[in-house]
């Protein structure tokens, strides 16, 4: 069993479904961990999950990014621990300078709430390991500032480095226009870090990890860093 | 005790949907000659006298834009006496300049 | 301020009415009383137009656990868990500033529930505006939907299900009633008493600002368009971020034990609060001014009594705990004041600099006189009775008009702005099932499933049948995702109660809801009155609004509206006798409200609702759908869309094909099922006595209706026109 530290900002609002899905759907140990904490001693991984933290009110995740608790997750992913952002999480890590890019609002200009289909493009993240290139997963997202916006170098750079771990796809794994919900450059749902542990994702897998709720997707995200974390654990006491 | 009003917007190049919902919306109204609408935000922060304008852009650069996407300008109002704002802008700031 | 004298006018009161508040108080009202009694004594908070009538309405049942005179009514799930909900409207807000009206409007609605000490678990919103193809009224729904938007899906509360209509009766005086579903564990249920002499007063949350002075007052008023501009003082605007730290910090402290009574802070603020609790408890209470934190400097005791800032609550806790309350709400980043405390004596003491500047029996103000106001018929009721020649137009042409009307098409624009899936509970989603199922892992695998229902058109063409109807068509709705009613809200949307035919058609319809709820055993926990809603047009479309909650026993077994498999067979159950009176077809496509609506038979009602329920929970059902608005065909036709198959249906003869096709009665719904089930449901239906008649089969990318057995389709469309004429309204708003 491992250690999940879910991290809760002033309105964060999906903290608690996080938690109930890493705990009492995947049988985890979580610790619900306060925007004000220095330390993530003793965890295996992070989440930081959606919402609005602190309103949102300069731009999504931009004060959440400096919160302290952001140092310890700073440090807790320079040394290999998984970190993983959903929605306003991934604003959060963008803002922080932990992931590449930045979110503009919606080409819709509206939120919108709705099931997607996204692309697996990279297996090089402890949350895709377990699943293929190609794969198409099920999942929702809720925002209104999920438009993925990387300028033109940038967006070379990181896919070029196999940065982008999903995209907006349809049904039948097409990465098209017509499947883009929210205007996002490439279709990016989702990126990592070029050391591959920390990842953002604007949909939301713990909303698609129970089949009475339309789509148990998600689930393989958790299901894989877990398998990770316990691979690791064992070449670690191996060696 | 100086105001300076930061005015931030999208950097030319980036898409400004909320600016082309506008532009179309003020078209609609009949004024058909606007060529172009941004949408931005405007900061207002107060600031001890002291206050050197370098730390003003470090504020933006660290905080209040985001520098991949947003560029901002600098104004300095008067000083509050009830007789009106200032409205010219002072030197524009992106990154990088 | 402190001018000798104030007309009793100037604050919206009559002069028997400052008579009456001499006689309470044995002396006349400083000007600052006078002003609190203006505001608590208006109809919005005072409901003395309204309170004899609502005596009417049935609140017994064996779950009650707090019925109407608190925040929200409470009803027991069993396994020591209870719902809390209540309805509201935030009608003249929105129609002053729709964005801003419409989410202070959910805030306030939240606080009710969290009053309880539930936690709110699901929004429901009903929203009627004048026809969208008009500018105005276009704006209207917009910005109300983005403002419902922006403050539910801040806060993390799911909107699950609602109404959009559109109707020119609705121009210039929308419609905005949202309620707000909690969960709550029995010992943990708070209530709004205040007792305990000595105890202190806490004013939690954001600071008291000059937010919507008058704001009850000004509901109470009728609507000119000139207001709309100059009352916009007047609208608050809310802070969701301070919301949801209200709702955490609030859960919270209640945990404690510590927190003896509790009630938002919404009309007439702090006034309305401390009187309110002061008066249930039978305590006094004493608040000093200075103690209260402030946004703006200099404001004057009226205005901070009167402040209709957001996001604020006010708390009567045991003096041990007041310490770590505050730390609670210290910890979430939100102010926690001592603003004064209970007493003894029978006195709500208001006091500034150490001297009393208001001093009255907290009864006095809570509770404003009683009216019996003047009834009377209205004396074109009976002319719009009598149905006229209506011509037979194009049914294919009518079917896709009716499909893409507001009141039927589907509302993916405004769910698809809602956060409809947070705190994954969500199992039907907005606009998949006849109502939202949510399900309750804390009770697993039980379900709650919740819809609201109201019917304008129906209302104004017989207000006493119009109001059965929407009570019995909730019910439908419920059992449709297999679900029994728990209970129900009401929020009652009227013009001016001084108006006689309007107070008849209130009372009427309040009657109509009483007389459903005793035939079907379902209590009424609470709910809303608003009147006033006027325009230059004349009062609003009469609209009783219900938001019905049930429970669902299992819910996996629950089941959605679309059609699900090709080769299911479809079913049409309940009396087939539709009529065009007062039907949708003959408002959306005719033009006109005419015709007197059938009335429901309750007891063949519940008969037919037990049958759907039953085959819903055996996993019979591949979907189920009431025919409502539109008939068997439009409800067919949904049905159709939302699954995305097509389908064959020969409906029952009637003298015209119009009748068979759009015609409307209460208690008929389409189902569709499995070949192998036909013989199971036959049998379930026949031993309740419920009538069954086999419509067609699923299948094709076609939607074919025949109205007879002559085997000429009356309409014979592809499934990809029904299905953009249903999304029509993407295109709109």
């Amino acid at each position: 069993m491992m250690r999940f530290g879910v991290v809760i900002f002033p309105a964060s609002n999906c903290d608690r479904d996080c938690v109930h899905v890493l705990r009492t759907v995947l049988g985890q140990e979580v610790e619900e961990v306060w925007h004000e904490e220095q330390s993530l001693d003793g965890l295996d991984a992070v989440v930081l999950p959606g919402g609005f933290a602190y309103g949102d009110y300069l731009r999504a995740g931009a004060v959440a990014a400096r919160a302290p608790v952001m140092a310890a997750v700073r440090a807790f992913a320079q040394v290999g621990g998984p970190v993983l952002g959903i929605c306003n999480g991934f604003q959060i890590l963008l803002e922080a300078g932990m992931l590449p890019g930045a979110m503009l609002r919606n080409a819709v200009l509206r939120f919108r709430c709705t099931m997607v289909h996204v692309r697996v493009e990279s297996t090089q993240t402890p949350f895709t390991r377990t699943l293929r290139e190609g794969q198409v997963l099920q999942m929702p997202i809720a925002h209104g500032e999920g438009n993925y916006f990387a300028p033109g170098s940038l967006l070379s750079t990181i896919e070029e480095a196999g940065q982008i771990v999903l995209r907006y796809c349809d049904a039948g794994g097409r990465v098209n226009h017509g499947a883009n919900p929210n205007g996002s450059v490439r279709n990016v749902a989702g990126v990592r870090n070029p050391a591959g542990n920390v990842v953002g994702l604007m949909p939301h897998p713990e909303r698609a990890s129970e089949d009475v709720l339309g789509s148990g997707d998600g689930r393989l995200l958790f299901e894989s860093v877990i398998m990770w974390l316990e691979t690791r654990k064992r070449s670690l006491v191996g060696a | 005790m100086p105001i300076y009003r930061i005015i931030i917007e999208l950097k030319p190049g980036v898409l400004d949907a909320q600016g082309q919902a506008v532009h179309q919306g003020l078209r609609a109204l009949g004024y058909e000659t606007i060529s172009g609408v941004r949408v931005g935000k405007c900061i207002e922060i107060t600031v001890p006298d002291q206050t050197a304008r370098d730390e003003i852009d470090a504020m933006c650069e660290r905080f209040l834009a985001n520098p991949l996407i947003e560029e901002w300008w600098i104004e300095r109002d008067q000083d509050r006496d009830g007789t009106g704002r200032s409205r010219v802008p002072v030197l524009p700031r992106s990154q990088g300049s | 301020m402190t001018t000798a004298t104030l007309a009793p006018e100037s604050v919206g009161l009559t002069r028997e009415e400052y008579e009456e508040i001499r006689r309470r108080l044995g002396r006349d009202p400083s000007p600052l009383e006078l002003r609190m009694f203006g505001v608590m004594w208006s109809e919005h908070c005072g409901y003395k137009h309204s309170k004899l009538t609502l005596q009417l309405l049935p609140t017994d049942s064996p779950r009650l656990l707090q019925g109407p005179g608190e925040n929200a009514g409470v009803l027991d799930i069993g396994g020591g868990w209870a719902v809390a909900f209540k309805m509201e409207s935030h009608n003249h807000p929105s129609a002053v500033d729709p964005f801003n009206g419409a989410a202070t409007g959910v805030g306030g609605i939240i606080r009710d529930i969290l009053a309880m000490g539930a936690r709110p678990i699901a929004l429901v919103d009903s929203l009627r505006f004048g026809p969208l193809h008009e500018t105005r009224s276009r704006r209207q729904a917009a910005g109300v939907i983005a403002g419902i938007a922006a403050y539910g899906n801040c806060v993390g509360i799911p909107t699950v299900a609602g109404e959009l209509v559109t109707d020119p009766g609705y121009r210039g005086t929308p419609l905005v009633n949202v309620a707000c579903v909690g969960l709550v564990r029995h010992r943990e249920l708070a209530r709004s008493r205040a007792a305990g002499p000595g105890n202190p007063v806490m004013l939690v949350g954001a600071r008291t600002g000059r937010d919507g002075i008058g704001g009850a007052a000004f509901a109470s008023e009728e609507l000119d368009t000139a207001s709309e501009r100059e009352d916009r003082a007047s609208v608050q605007i809310g802070d969701p971020f301070a919301g949801k730290l209200l709702i955490e910090a609030t859960v919270d402290a209640l945990r404690t034990g510590g927190v003896v009574a509790v009630q938002d802070l919404g009309a007439a603020g702090l006034t309305c609060a401390s009187s309110e609790m002061a008066a249930r408890g039978g305590v006094g209470m004493r608040l000093e001014l200075e103690l209260v934190p402030l946004r703006e400097e200099e404001m004057r005791p009226d205005e901070i009594l009167l402040s209709e800032s957001q996001e604020r609550m006010l708390l009567v806790v045991m003096p041990e705990a007041a310490e770590r309350v505050a730390s609670i709400y210290c910890r979430w980043g939100l102010r926690a004041d001592v603003v004064g405390e209970v007493t003894g004596g029978p006195l709500l003491t208001v006091l500034r600099a150490g001297a009393p500047i208001v001093s009255l029996p907290p009864y006095a103000l809570a509770e404003a006189p009683v009216y019996r106001p003047a009834a009377r018929e209205p004396e074109t009721l009976h002319a719009r009775w009598a149905m006229p020649e209506v011509s037979q137009t194009d049914p294919a042409q009518a079917l896709l008009a009716l499909l893409a009307a507001p009141a039927v098409a589907v509302k993916r624009v405004a769910f698809e702005q809602y956060d409809h899936m947070v705190q994954v509970r969500t199992v039907v989603a907005p606009g998949a099932g006849d109502a939202a199922v949510l399900r309750l892992p804390e009770l697993s695998p039980k379900g709650l499933a919740l819809v609201c229902d109201g019917d304008g058109r129906l209302t104004s063409l017989d207000p006493y049948r119009g109001a059965r109807r929407a009570v019995a068509e909730a019910a439908a709705n419920l059992a449709c995702v297999g679900a029994t009613p728990l209970g129900l809200t009401d929020c009652l949307n009227f013009g001016s109660p001084e108006n006689p035919e309007v107070f008849w058609t209130f009372r009427q319809a309040v009657t109509g809801i009483a007389d459903a709820c005793r035939a079907m055993k379902i209590p009424v926990v609470g709910g809303n009155v608003s009147f006033y809603n006027e325009s230059p047009d004349g009062p609003v479309l009469p609209t009783p609004v219900i938001t019905m909650v049930g429970v669902l026993e299992d819910v996996s077994s629950t089941c959605g509206a679309g059609f699900r498999r090709a080769d299911d067979m479809i079913i049409l159950i309940g009396k087939t006798d539709p009529d065009l009176a007062a039907s949708f077809y003959v408002s959306a496509v005719h033009g006109m409200h005419a015709g007197r609506p059938a009335d429901v038979d309750f007891d063949a009602h519940q008969r037919v609702l037990a049958v759907v329920r039953d085959a819903v929970a055996r996993g019979w059902l591949s979907s189920a759908h009431d025919c409502s608005e539109g008939g068997a065909a439009i409800a067919v036709a949904e049905c159709a869309a939302l699954g995305g198959l097509g389908a064959e249906v020969i409906l029952p003869a009637a003298p015209r094909a119009d009748i068979a096709l759009f015609g409307e009665a209460p208690s008929r719904f389409v189902l569709s099922l499995p070949e192998h089930r036909l013989r199971d449901f036959q049998a379930l239906a026949a031993a309740r006595s419920v009538p069954l008649t086999i419509l067609g089969r699923i299948g094709g990318d076609r939607l074919r209706l025949a109205a007879s057995t002559d085997h000429r389709w009356a309409i014979d469309l592809p499934l990809a026109e029904i299905a953009a004429a249903y999304d029509a309204l993407s295109s709109i708003l």
